[in-house]
């Protein structure tokens, strides 16, 4: 108990249990839908689209000198990353809503399209420039280094997602229980889902930074994926997917401490034992 | 044939008389190429129990969608209760084909009837919420059904739970798209009893599509026979005649299901 008492004392690591503790949250009350409506590519796609949107960002700080004396949170990978998912995720919405192809098709096109440019747009920029960050972190994630500056947008983006998903949770959990049911009750579902969308892009962009792009999906699809084999109700599913989000996070970031493992993997890992838990004891 | 010469008459000129539970003014759907609906046009009075039949891909479930607001046509206009189409929900009880229905969604029987008396999904069931939900699953035999996940309910306990989200809210219109597919004989014939019953206390109007010309022929009081364009409109025994169907569904196939 000294040791957790110890570890619990340092700034990085407090910084870094209440981003993840953040990112559970948001993945949780998000994750739940996009596991029902069979959307899990979703987070994947949306996070190589701010991998896409990093290295362009990256790219136009080299490019336009922002790196001498530029403003400091410009030079920030978020602040292109966003964007682009959030255009990432309304192309991808719009291709669901106008064409006959599936989501999964359309989030392939759009998850090719955004790594091939992030991939272009790293490689234009010289090795020897330090931008502040490397691309190892940005595809792993590095939460025990997470700065304030990331908290605070992480802390602002949760507090948005909370927010608009407690007004409209009613009205999206009946069109995704059933469409034409909700639309006939007046529900709009199809600028519901583009919300959906949208929500999804925030969660993914800034949760990206901190957990990074490879393992951001997981956080959305795992904790909800587990928590639907044990509950019976969207709410159950719901809460559940936000309460092992949560645990699964401060299991990873103090057992990664004490094992001296990447933080990142030990929270999918952690995500992981409990869905093989609630595989084996789930309820019928 | 009769009933298919007399165009719908405008709203206005019926002012002083009771909207029609159902007008529909001309409507013709198109989807891409594919005409679906082809001006097609009556008035159903409220009280009665209206039978949609024809043969496959005739437009039955178009125009129910058309008469719900989910559908706007590219002409012609419906309207429920003297108003337009998608305004009135609150007084529609819709029941859809089971078989656009996702089972895996994680909900007991009382969260599907609450989101009949809400509108929409409930985060939790309170108690008064709890006991309307039981009281009209028990109306339509299904009281012991009320916890029970909906995967696990076969295609007739998911249709009477279905019927009791419809009914919770007391309609004053029943929709029903194709009840009747995919659950038995006996099914069958409570989901007709449960209706009339329902009909009988209310006063409502049943509008149902159905294949099954023996239950418009028994069932209904009037049937509207539809192959893209409306073959007729009528009562039972006017519409269900063999130059109607002959005309409708291009053979009398149906004939020995629908003899007297």
């Amino acid at each position: 108990m000294d040791g957790l008492r110890e570890i619990l004392g340092y700034g990085f690591m407090q910084r870094a249990l209440v981003a993840g503790l953040l990112v559970a949250l948001m993945s949780g009350l998000l994750g739940t839908f996009v596991v029902q409506r069979r959307l899990s590519f979703l987070g994947d796609g949306l996070a190589h689209a701010a991998f896409g949107g990093m290295g362009i960002g990256a790219l136009a700080v080299v490019t336009f000198g922002l790196l001498e004396g530029g403003v400091g949170w410009l030079r920030h990978p978020l602040v292109v990353a966003l964007p682009f998912a959030l255009l990432t995720a309304l192309g991808i919405a719009y291709v669901r809503d106008r064409t006959d192809l599936s989501s999964d098709t359309a989030i392939g096109v759009f998850f090719a399209v955004a790594v091939s440019l992030g991939v272009l747009a790293f490689s234009r920029i010289p090795p020897d420039v330090n931008l502040g960050f490397n691309v190892m972190d940005l595809l792993f994630g590095s939460i025990l280094a997470v700065r304030a500056t990331e908290l605070g947008a992480i802390a602002a983006a949760a507090v948005a997602v909370t927010a608009t998903l407690g007004l409209v949770w009613g009205r999206l959990a009946y069109a995704t229980f059933d469409d034409e049911l909700a639309r006939t009750d007046g529900v709009r579902s199809r600028r519901l889902e583009y919300l959906l969308f949208v929500l999804a892009a925030v969660v993914v962009a800034v949760s990206a930074v901190v957990v990074g792009i490879v393992l951001m999906a997981a956080y959305l699809v795992i904790p909800a994926a587990a928590a639907r084999l044990w509950s019976r109700s969207l709410a159950g599913t719901t809460l559940r997917a936000v309460a092992i989000g949560t645990v699964t996070t401060f299991a990873g970031v103090v057992g990664s401490f004490f094992l001296d493992a990447p933080t990142g993997s030990a929270i999918i890992l952690s995500q992981a034992l409990v869905f093989v838990a609630a595989a084996l004891t789930r309820r019928r | 044939m009769n009933a298919l010469a007399a165009p719908a008459a405008p709203l206005a000129a019926r002012s002083s008389a009771p909207a029609p539970a159902l007008h529909v003014h001309q409507v013709s759907v198109r989807f891409g190429d594919a005409l679906v609906l082809d001006g097609v046009g009556f008035d159903l009075d409220a009280g009665r129990f209206l039978a949609i039949v024809g043969p496959n891909g005739a437009g039955k479930s178009t125009l129910v969608k058309v008469v719900l607001g989910l559908i706007t046509p590219q002409r012609g206009h419906a309207a429920v209760f003297g108003r337009d189409a998608g305004d009135a929900p609150e007084r529609i009880g819709y029941v859809p084909q089971l078989k656009t229905f996702d089972r895996t969604f994680p909900a007991s029987a009382v969260e599907l009837v609450v989101s009949g008396i809400r509108r929409s999904w409930p985060v939790r069931v309170g108690r008064a919420e709890r006991e309307q939900a039981v009281a009209a699953l028990a109306d339509v035999g299904a009281a012991r059904l009320a916890d029970r996940p909906l995967a696990r309910l076969s295609g007739g306990e998911l249709q009477r739970a279905f019927l009791a989200r419809a009914l919770v809210r007391e309609p004053d219109l029943v929709l029903l798209d194709e009840p009747a597919t995919g659950v038995d004989f006996l099914a069958e014939h409570d989901l007709y009893d449960l209706l009339e019953r329902y009909q009988a206390r209310r006063g409502a109007t049943i509008a149902m599509v159905t294949h099954d010309l023996a239950a418009a022929r028994f069932h209904a009081s009037r049937v509207l026979v539809l192959n893209r364009r409306l073959h007729g409109f009528g009562l039972p025994e006017d519409v269900l005649c063999d130059a109607c169907l002959q005309e409708a569904f291009g053979h009398v196939g149906h004939r020995h299901a629908v003899a007297f």
